[in-house]
């Protein structure tokens, strides 16, 4: 696909500052002539942004709009008036006045001469080359109008080796140009720096700092793939397939950043997934996930027919979908009726768009006429839904990502951007590299405390579970320091609870000097770091689960805000609060109502009103009494009363924490539904499957972390026949609650109509407008990306005591570390798209890190079979020796669901969330040599269950 | 006692200097290591008891090589030194700080106006006026600013840097620090080019000593050693490479003295620029103009090489003719044969022959004829020089020494030295010559910086291209 996107060649000039540019010039306007043309633009705008913006490209090799100009390809030469000689367009700014002239006859004989020069050192196998037809260097030569090389057989590059180590791109010296675009691509917009130029004059060659691109730093973004002007760097689907010929606009299912991309196709078959240069969450940007690893939507072990079974012990049977549909009404309505009509209920997926969130939502509410419904946000950030709407109003981010272009200082918490938000992650590096500071607080040593041009002035790595003392620590020090910000909190805060928060935090009990040694970090550094947040001048906090996944979650999420309003650092650009959501829809799917407690927009179920509202919409009677959460659904079932569960798109046996206590549950009940693109663990469990659509598939919404609400578009038909809403659609009907959308935007409009947050949203105004980021107000039509500029939604910010009440979950002799578990960057979650993808090629299985001190003192060393033993099952993996975890601290992943990571977590939750503490299990780590009795049970019922699929 | 004064410098040193030290030493001698004067044809030129000797090979004999009392010397005394005064008469760490430490008191603007008035221009060989790039890095606000020394001396038959680094580095101090005071830079850095351990070495002393004396308060002075490429005598390429970064040359704009190291407003200049400070300040801007000729100002520190009987360093003012240079001062080839061309300012200059010889040297004369004054390196080679093998050397010397940023210089060095290659094979084919005419247009007119864009001149000169 010939990208059609305009190139300005150099970057805009935003506020006077040429993107990413320190000392930028003002923002005033200058005016000149371009061949005539006049044209006014920001001072600071290169001449060729400005002809470009005139509707004269001048021609190029080095210079993209996403990148500084670097001025090397020297075919952008123009001549100005009054001045000698050629000058580079792209590194030449305008000035006021200016006359330039972009075409005559010398100025095109020169730009013949370089394009000689290139092609005298270039392949000529343009027909056979896999960028035949997209490719910079071949409409150059086409553009100044060479006709001649005349250079003999001279020393050229066309003899050298073809680096094909990355899974999903080559790279081909022999075509290379040496624009040193992959490499600022790599530095400018990835912030890894691995690549470089390698000697000098006609031998310097781009490298990466190892033997080829996979064992170098390469982080496989596709950055530099994306940079590359010729066929030097090309995605292998493309070598394979050929140039794309259409393009389908779209949103990334992976994390919650929620990336714009271009699915670039020939017919219905994706050849190259390529980041949306206008996609505001991504600005033209992706990571391995987004960009490369999306051929588990092809993958084999895809499930396309709807399937049923009456014990989960039986064969499935592939059944038509009017089938599986009757069937499981009807198992459903005789389960309601043996059982009583709370026996049943659902969760909905933060993996699924707004609309299909939406359909089960209300099938629950409406159709099973309970309210059973949960999200699996349960289990990630319930608490900042809480916690935010109790202090500020609203469940949900208070900023824009592009907020952290105006951070003076970044505190991370609990969060590891560039593993589980790397394209956020690229955009906090450059502020670094700007000159931003960074605080990080987490147990571990994450690579953003210390990477290339980027070092954290702070971090403090606190002892899992000890968050909350650590931010009272931070409130005394900012409470007995002086360091209020007065005029804030006056104007903007409920007075009465500032002043009893001030008592609060002035506590001896909350100083640093008292908490340190829980805590694990010295009190010296805690006020140093609490002292920089609160003289920043603009601090962000920036935080996930290891802040959410504690018993204390929500009211860390409070002590973050109390924090962040008594230093003012809330409503405008460069502040705020500001979760990293893990999915991809974790905020749409609590928008979407999908909690026993609230309906759409986090407003309490208990609101008559409000009920009386959605009962008139929906022709049905809604309970006042809020329903199960997950955790309840899961006890009840063990209890043998709750007996059905509609399950959409999440693993709960290997997402959940205490993995044999969900087994059993599932184990337990008559009807579980599961709603999946796979077999996974918990449809090892069901008697219903419904095979759900890949994001491919989709037409719908998702809403990222910013609260923008982007576009999914479907590049094929659902695979399975059916749209995964068109499913639950039935369902709801044939249970007895028709339900008649002709198609997922008139599901968004009833959303739309009921939602406040969700007013004047319309598939639309998004198609119009590209995205927008809820609310869109009158005031605001396309969006809202700062909250709480001038009021708090909730009117005055509230100040909440943060009383820390330790967790249950204590290291003991028997039990003397501390497990903390998350994600790493070429895998995501439970894994199941990406183990589907050559992401593997990295790592394929989940390794607990250790302290070499914890390592020596059990007789551990890098690689060893090591079993992990907590007070709720035990598990054997692999182990590396690693200071990224402090002594007493181990960790690892749960991508993979023969490790089984969740067997060994608790059941110990947020006090007002139940969000499970993943992030806190004391356990023993010894040397293993077998698997653990529950993995051999896993293996056992992995054959026994994919032995019971229809043979095919 | 009688006492030797014997030059602890590199081209005297590599001549014996150091072993004839020692043996005045025993023979009695109170022995003083000074730096050389730059009369390399006399090197190891010793002086005893205020008298000259030199070339000396034996002390036994020293009679054969006397030259006679320092101070009449006609090839020192004909010179107008005001950068290299100092340099040779003493021990270069015998040093008194009062005159700059007067000088630091003066007013920065004052400073400025009198470099103005000086007329100086850059010696490193761009010849850009100094006062401009003083008001800038002035006027330029910042929290930080930096005077860099470029020192990275690489042109073909060049020492003066070397040569007032080893014998005078108090002098490069004092311009540093003067600087300094006037842009408002608290630190200056100088980049010296790796294969001169010994200028290192003093200069590295001399910065201590500087301190022990106090004079580094204001602004801190450190010495940074390259790692052997010429291409780190561009200014911007050697920012990078300060910043740890790959020799690689930036785009401009921004200049230097308003975005360059880290960033931030630099002063950049050649050695021999701002050892020319002292001498401007102490006797005033005017005094300095007074000498040369037109917007040339002030005296140049020519360097004689190549073929040539006194190969020497000449501190004269602007305005002598190339001819004059060559044959009175340099006393013509030293192969005794007609002077055939002579390469001005360096691998990138221009070769000149004939009554191109006769030009005097300024900026302005030579550019007339499409040369350049450059650092004031001058190459002399006679009537047997095959200059097509010169054109040869150009496009190769760019090869091996282009940092391979724009692409007429990194492909074009290659393809214009295959095409000489081509033209040497077989020399009246003449499509190769216009090839190369073209290819010279090219790196002329499109590259990045003045390596590939300067490397057309001595091309052009040796293979009489207009």
């Amino acid at each position: 696909m010939r990208n059609n996107d305009i190139d300005f060649g150099t970057p805009a000039v935003l506020n006077g500052l040429p993107n990413g540019s320190p000392d930028g010039a003002s923002s005033e306007k200058v005016s000149l002539t371009v061949d005539g043309h006049r044209i006014e633009v920001p001072a600071g705008t290169s001449i060729m942004r400005a002809a470009v913006e005139v509707g004269i490209p001048i021609p190029k090799l080095c210079a993209t709009d996403s990148l500084q100009a670097f001025g090397s390809c020297r075919l952008c030469l123009i001549e100005v008036e009054g001045r000698r000689g050629l000058h580079a367009s792209c590194t030449e700014p305008v000035r006021e006045g200016m006359a330039v002239r972009t075409q005559n006859e010398h100025i095109a004989k020169i730009r013949r001469g370089v394009m000689e020069l290139y092609i005298s050192d270039h392949p000529l196998d343009c027909l056979t080359c896999s960028a035949n037809g997209d490719c910079e260097l071949q409409d150059m030569a086409g553009a100044v109008g060479l006709r001649e090389v005349r250079y003999g057989d001279g020393a050229n590059h066309l003899e050298s080796d073809i680096d094909a180590s990355n899974p999903y791109f080559s790279f081909d010296p022999s075509k290379c140009i040496v624009c040193s675009r992959c490499v600022r691509a790599c530095d400018e917009v990835q912030g890894t720096f691995a690549l470089t130029i390698d000697g000098r004059g006609f031998d310097a060659s781009v490298k990466t700092g190892a033997e080829d691109f996979f064992s170098s730093e390469c982080v496989s973004c596709g950055a530099c793939v994306q940079a590359c002007p010729t066929a030097t760097l090309m995605e292998k689907s493309v070598i394979d397939h050929g140039v794309p010929d259409r393009v389908v606009k779209t949103t990334c299912a992976y994390c919650g950043v929620g990336c714009s991309f271009k699915a670039e196709l020939k017919g219905d078959q994706v050849v190259r997934m390529t980041p949306d240069k206008d996609g505001l969450a991504n600005h033209g940007h992706s990571c391995v996930k987004g960009r490369f690893a999306w051929g588990y939507a092809n993958h084999t072990e895809r499930i396309l027919e709807p399937m049923i079974r009456d014990d989960i012990d039986d064969p499935w049977r592939a059944v038509t979908w009017d089938e599986a549909i009757s069937h499981t009404a009807r198992r459903l309505k005789a389960i309601q009726a043996e059982h009583g009509i709370n026996a049943i209920g659902g969760i909905t997926s933060s993996r699924c768009t707004n609309e299909e969130v939406w359909v089960v939502m209300k099938m629950i509410r409406a159709a099973f006429g309970n309210n059973n419904v949960d999200t699996c946000a349960r289990v990630c950030h319930s608490p900042t839904g809480y916690g935010l709407k109790q202090t500020f109003g609203t469940s949900a981010g208070t900023q824009n990502f592009d907020s952290v272009a105006d951070a003076d200082l970044m505190m991370v918490i609990g969060a590891n951007p560039t593993d589980g938000h790397p394209v956020f992650a690229s955009r906090m590096k450059r502020r670094l590299r700007q000159g931003a500071k960074l605080i990080v607080l987490d147990p571990r040593r994450i690579d953003l405390v210390r990477s290339p041009h980027v070092q954290a002035e702070y971090h403090l790595p606190l002892l899992p579970g000890t968050n909350v003392p650590m931010m009272n620590a931070f409130a005394h020090v900012v409470v007995t320091e002086g360091l209020i910000d007065h005029d804030f909190v006056k104007e903007r805060c409920d007075l009465a609870s500032f002043e009893e928060w001030v008592g609060f935090a002035a506590c001896e009990e909350n100083s640093p000097e008292h908490v340190a040694d829980e805590i694990g970090v010295p009190a010296e550094d805690i006020r140093a770091a609490a002292r920089l947040y609160a003289n920043a001048g603009n601090a962000a906090i920036y935080y996930g689960l290891g802040v959410t996944e504690h018993s204390q979650g929500s009211t860390m999420v409070m002590a973050m805000a109390n924090l962040a309003m008594a230093t003012g650092n809330i409503g405008r650009p460069g502040v705020g609060i500001n979760p990293l959501r893990g999915q991809n829809n974790v905020q749409g799917a609590c928008d979407m109502g999908s909690f026993p407690h609230e309906l759409s927009g986090n407003r309490p179920i208990g609101d008559d009103a409000l009920r009386a509202q959605f009962e008139r919409a929906w022709g049905v009677a809604i309970g006042a009494e809020p329903g199960f959460r997950i955790p309840n659904m899961l006890n009840a079932a063990c209890a043998g009363e709750f007996k059905a569960m509609y399950i959409q798109g999440e693993d709960l046996a290997q997402s959940d924490p205490n993995t044999q206590h969900v087994e059993e549950a599932l184990a337990a009940m008559e009807c579980v539904i599961v709603q999946d693109l796979f077999l996974n663990e918990t449809a090892k469990f069901a008697h219903v499957f419904f095979p759900g659509t890949s994001f491919l598939e989709k037409d719908g919404t998702f809403t990222n972390a910013e609260r923008r609400i982007n576009r999914v578009r479907p590049v094929m038909p659902p695979k399975t026949g059916m749209a995964e809403w068109e499913v639950t659609q039935a369902l709801a009907t044939a249970l007895g609650y028709p339900m008649q959308y002709a198609s997922a935007s008139e599901i968004m409009d009833e959303v739309a109509a009921l939602t406040p947050t969700f007013a004047n949203v319309s598939f639309d105004l998004l198609d119009r407008v590209g995205s927008v980021q809820w609310p869109c107000t009158d005031a605001a039509p396309t969006g809202t990306p700062i909250m709480h500029r001038d009021t708090f939604v909730r009117g005055k910010g509230m100040f909440v005591l943060t009383d820390y009440q330790p967790t249950e979950e204590r290291a003991n002799r028997k039990f003397p570390l501390l497990l903390t578990t998350g994600r790493i960057l070429t895998q995501y979650n439970v894994g199941a798209q990406t183990r589907r993808t050559k992401n593997l090629e990295w790592l394929n299985e989940d390794l607990l890190e250790i302290h070499p001190a914890d390592a020596e003192l059990r007789g551990l060393r890098e690689g060893d079979w090591v079993s992990v033993t907590s007070r709720m099952g035990e598990i054997s993996l692999r182990a590396t020796v690693t200071e990224r975890v402090v002594p007493g601290v181990v960790y690892t992943t749960f991508h993979h669901p023969d490790t089984g990571t969740n067997v060994v977590t608790t059941n110990l939750s947020d006090w007002a969330t139940n969000c499970p503490e993943y992030k806190v299990t004391a356990v023993e780590v010894r040397p293993a040599n077998h698997r653990s009795s529950w993995q051999e049970t896993f293996g056992v019922r992995l054959t026994e269950q994919t032995d019971l699929l229809p043979q095919t | 006692m009688s006492i030797a004064k014997v030059p602890r410098e590199t081209l005297a040193i590599a001549l014996g200097a150091d072993e004839l030290a020692a043996e005045l030493a025993r023979s009695g001698h109170e022995v003083v290591r000074t730096g050389s004067y730059g009369l390399c044809w006399a090197e190891p030129m010793i002086d005893i008891d205020g008298i000259a000797y030199g070339p000396v090979t034996d002390l036994a004999d020293l009679d054969a090589v006397r030259l006679g009392p320092v101070d009449a010397l006609p090839d020192l005394a004909r010179q107008e030194r005001r950068v290299f005064d100092r340099c040779g008469r003493a021990d270069p760490f015998d040093y008194d700080p009062a005159w700059v430490r007067s000088q630091l008191e003066r007013d920065p603007a004052e400073i400025i106006d009198e470099i103005e008035a000086s007329g100086l221009r850059g010696r490193g060989g761009a010849g850009f006026p100094a006062h401009i790039k003083w008001r800038t890095v002035h006027d330029t606000p910042a929290d930080e600013k930096y005077v860099v020394v470029n020192a990275d001396e690489g042109d073909s038959g060049t020492f003066a840097d070397r040569l007032i680094m080893e014998g005078d580095p108090f002098r490069l101090i004092e311009g540093m620090l003067l600087a300094g005071r006037a842009v408002g830079a608290r630190k200056g850095i100088v980049y010296l080019r790796s294969e001169y351990p010994l200028a290192a070495e003093i200069f590295a002393r001399a910065i201590k000593s500087a301190r022990a004396m106090g004079l580094l308060e204001t602004c801190a002075i450190e010495l940074f050693v390259g790692a052997g490429a010429y291409i780190c005598g561009e200014e911007t390429s050697l920012l990078e490479s300060l910043e740890g970064k790959r020799g690689e040359i930036r785009a401009k704009p921004p200049v230097p003295a308003v975005a360059g190291l880290f960033g931030k407003p630099t002063l950049v200049h050649n050695v021999i620029t701002l050892c020319a400070v002292s001498g401007i300040l102490d006797k005033g801007g005017a005094a300095y103009a007074d000498l040369g000729v037109g917007a040339s100002t002030g005296t140049m520190a020519f360097q004689l090489a190549g073929n040539v009987e006194k190969g020497a360093l000449i501190e004269i003012p602007f305005g002598v003719s190339l001819r004059e240079l060559v044959e009175d001062w340099g006393g013509g080839t030293r192969t005794g044969r007609p002077v055939g061309a002579v390469q001005v300012g360096g691998p990138l200059g221009a070769y000149l022959k004939g009554e191109q010889i006769d030009t005097p040297m300024t900026y302005e004369a030579l550019a007339a004829i499409g040369a350049g004054v450059g650092h004031g390196g001058i190459v002399v080679f006679d009537d047997t020089v095959d200059l097509v093998r010169q054109a040869h050397y150009a496009f190769a010397f760019c090869a091996h020494e282009s940092c391979g940023k724009c692409t007429p210089c990194r492909i074009g060095a290659v393809r214009g030295k295959e095409m000489v290659e081509a033209l040497m094979a077989s020399p009246r084919s003449g499509g190769e010559l216009a090839i190369i005419r073209d290819l010279c247009d090219v790196m002329e007119q499109a590259s990045l910086c003045q390596m590939g864009g300067m490397t057309p001149i001595p091309v052009r000169s040796a293979l009489g291209l207009k």
